[in-house]
C-alpha cells in the first residue's frame, strides 16, 4: 500500500485519483504508524511552509518521514514535499525536516527575461533540463514540460542530488534524487502524460535494486 | 523559461457544453466530459468550465461533473459560474478542480477572494471579470467598466481598478473577458488586456474573440497575456489545438508541445 501523506497542506486527492487511474492501490492518511508501515510514502502539499512544518510535528509525521529515509523505502515529495525535505525555508523562517542540508528561497523581485518582468508565483508550464539518469523518469520524453505553481524554490547544499533544473529568471533545482527520495517542484499529478508516466514509474521504483 | 497557456472554456448549461454570441443564443455543442477528454489529449493546457445557468440544481450537476473529469483528466482545470461562498469553494476543490473562478460574487462581496485565498491558496482563485467599453470617464478612466451577472448588469467600476484589487485581495489570476469580443472571432480586446497585463503582477488570461490562431498571437505578445482561453475555434471544429500550438510556435511563442 502507497501512503500519500495528509498533512493537511491542500487537497491530496489529485494525487490519489491519478494513483487510481494508474491501478496503484494507496490511502490518504495522517497516522504515523500506517506511514511506517507503508511500501511507500508520497507527501504533496501546497500552501506555507510554517504551518506545513507545524502539522507535521503536531501530527508525529516529522518523525515518520524520517524513519521512512532511513529505511530505505521509496519516499516522493511533490511540491511543499520538496521543500520540507532541506534543513530551512525562508518562508516564515521555518526550520524543516532537514533531509538533506540546503536551503528554500524565495524568487527575487522583478526578475526580467527577455525584457519582460516575470510574474511570482512562477505558475504554469515549464521545462525540466535532466541532467543524472533515474527510475523516475525512464521513458518520459526529455521535452516533456510540467505544471508549477510556486513562490519558493529548493537551494540544495550538494547539487549532485539534483537530477533536473528549470529556468525561471534563475536557473532552479525542480527535481531531487538521493537514494530512496526523490522530490519535485511541479505537479505531476496534474502534467498530463508525461506526469503520470512519472507517478507510475515511482510506484514500480525499488531503490534497493539499483 | 514558461509556456504561454491555451485554455479551453466549456460553458456548461443543464450538463451539456453550450456556446452563445455575446452571451446570448445558446446552441449545445455536445458531452463536457468527452469534450474536456478529447481537449486534454489534444494538448489543452487548461481546461475551464463555465457553469451559465449557476442555478442551486445546475450546482449539483457541475459537482458531478468535475468528479468525472477529474478521474480522466490530468491537467489544472478551473470551475467558474454560480460560486457565491467559500463553501462553493471548497466543494468544486474538493471535487478535483485546480481553480474557481469567481466573478459577480467577488464584486457584491470582495471578501470572497481574500478569505478563499485564505482558505485555498491565492493559486486557486480567479477572479474572472466581464470587461465592456464605456467610454472614458472620471470614474471610469481607462474606459472599460465592469459588467456582472453575466454580463446582464453594469457596475459602474473600472476594470483596470478592479483587476488591481482583486490582486490586493489575493486572486492568484484574473481571466478577463470582453463582452464586446465575446463571441465574435474577429480577435481579443488587446486593448484592455494589455493595460490590465501590465497593471497587475499576477498572471493574466485574455478571453473572448479569438477566431483564428493568429488572435492568440497578437494577444500573447502585444496583449501580454500569460494565457489565452478558447471556445468556438476548436467546438466548432475550426481547429484542433495542435494546429493552434503548432502556428504559435512558429512564430517563436512557446507553448507546451504535446506531439
Amino acid at each position: 500500500m502507497i501512503a500519500i501523506l495528509d498533512y493537511r497542506a491542500g487537497n491530496l486527492t489529485s494525487v490519489k485519483r491519478a494513483l487510481d487511474y494508474l491501478g496503484h492501490p494507496s490511502r490518504i492518511t495522517s497516522d504515523p504508524r500506517e506511514v511506517i508501515k507503508a511500501s511507500r510514502v508520497i507527501f504533496p502539499g501546497v500552501g506555507a511552509a510554517g504551518k506545513a512544518m507545524e502539522n507535521l510535528k503536531e501530527l508525529g509525521l516529522d518523525e515518520a518521514l524520517r524513519e521512512v529515509f532511513s529505511s530505505g523505502r521509496p519516499m516522493m515529495g511533490i511540491c511543499l514535499g520538496v521543500q520540507i525535505i532541506f534543513s530551512r525555508s525562508e518562508e516564515d523562517e521555518t526550520p524543516c525536516l532537514g533531509l538533506l542540508e540546503g536551503e528554500v528561497k524565495r524568487f527575487p523581485e522583478g526578475m526580467r527575461e527577455g525584457g519582460e518582468v516575470l510574474k511570482v508565483p512562477h505558475m504554469g508550464w515549464n521545462w525540466v533540463k535532466w541532467v543524472r539518469e533515474h527510475p523516475l523518469i525512464k521513458g518520459i520524453d526529455p521535452e516533456a514540460e510540467y505544471y508549477f505553481v510556486h513562490s519558493y524554490y529548493p537551494d540544495p547544499a550538494e547539487k549532485d542530488w539534483v537530477i533536473g533544473w528549470t529556468d525561471y529568471g534563475i536557473c532552479f533545482a525542480s527535481a531531487i534524487g538521493y537514494r530512496n527520495l526523490v522530490a519535485v517542484q511541479f505537479h505531476p499529478e496534474k502534467s498530463g502524460r508525461p506526469g503520470l508516466k512519472m507517478l507510475d514509474n515511482f510506484c514500480r521504483w525499488r531503490p534497493d535494486a539499483q | 523559461m514558461l509556456s504561454k497557456r491555451i485554455v479551453v472554456c466549456l460553458d456548461i448549461k443543464d450538463g451539456r457544453t453550450t456556446k452563445g454570441i455575446k452571451f446570448k443564443d445558446n446552441v449545445d455543442v455536445g458531452d463536457p466530459v468527452q469534450m474536456a477528454r478529447l481537449y486534454y489529449e489534444e494538448g489543452a493546457d487548461e481546461i475551464v468550465f463555465y457553469d451559465i445557468t449557476a442555478s442551486a440544481e445546475s450546482r449539483d450537476i457541475i459537482i458531478e461533473l468535475v468528479e468525472e473529469v477529474a478521474q480522466q483528466i490530468f491537467i489544472p482545470f478551473t470551475v467558474g459560474g454560480g460560486i457565491r461562498t467559500v463553501e462553493d469553494m471548497r466543494r468544486v476543490l474538493l471535487a478535483g478542480a485546480e481553480k474557481v473562478s469567481v466573478n459577480t460574487a467577488a464584486v457584491l462581496n470582495p471578501r470572497i477572494s481574500s478569505e478563499g485565498a485564505r482558505a485555498f491558496g491565492s493559486q486557486s482563485i480567479i477572479l474572472g471579470m466581464d470587461a465592456k467599453w464605456a467610454g472614458v470617464s472620471e470614474k471610469i478612466p481607462s474606459g472599460y467598466e465592469v459588467w456582472i451577472h453575466g454580463g446582464r448588469t453594469p457596475t459602474g467600476i473600472d476594470a483596470v481598478w478592479w483587476a488591481r484589487e482583486a490582486e490586493r485581495l489575493g486572486a492568484g489570476e484574473i481571466c478577463l473577458n470582453s463582452i464586446d469580443a465575446d463571441g465574435t472571432q474577429e480577435g481579443y480586446e488587446l486593448r484592455i488586456t494589455r493595460m490590465v497585463s501590465e497593471a497587475v503582477s499576477i498572471p493574466v488570461v485574455a478571453s473572448g474573440g479569438a477566431g483564428v490562431p493568429e488572435h492568440l498571437f497578437e494577444v500573447l505578445t502585444e496583449g501580454k497575456a500569460s494565457a489565452a482561453l478558447i471556445a468556438s475555434m476548436v467546438h466548432y471544429n475550426l481547429y484542433t489545438i495542435k494546429e493552434i500550438k503548432e502556428y504559435l510556435d512558429r512564430k517563436g511563442v512557446k507553448v507546451r508541445k504535446v506531439w
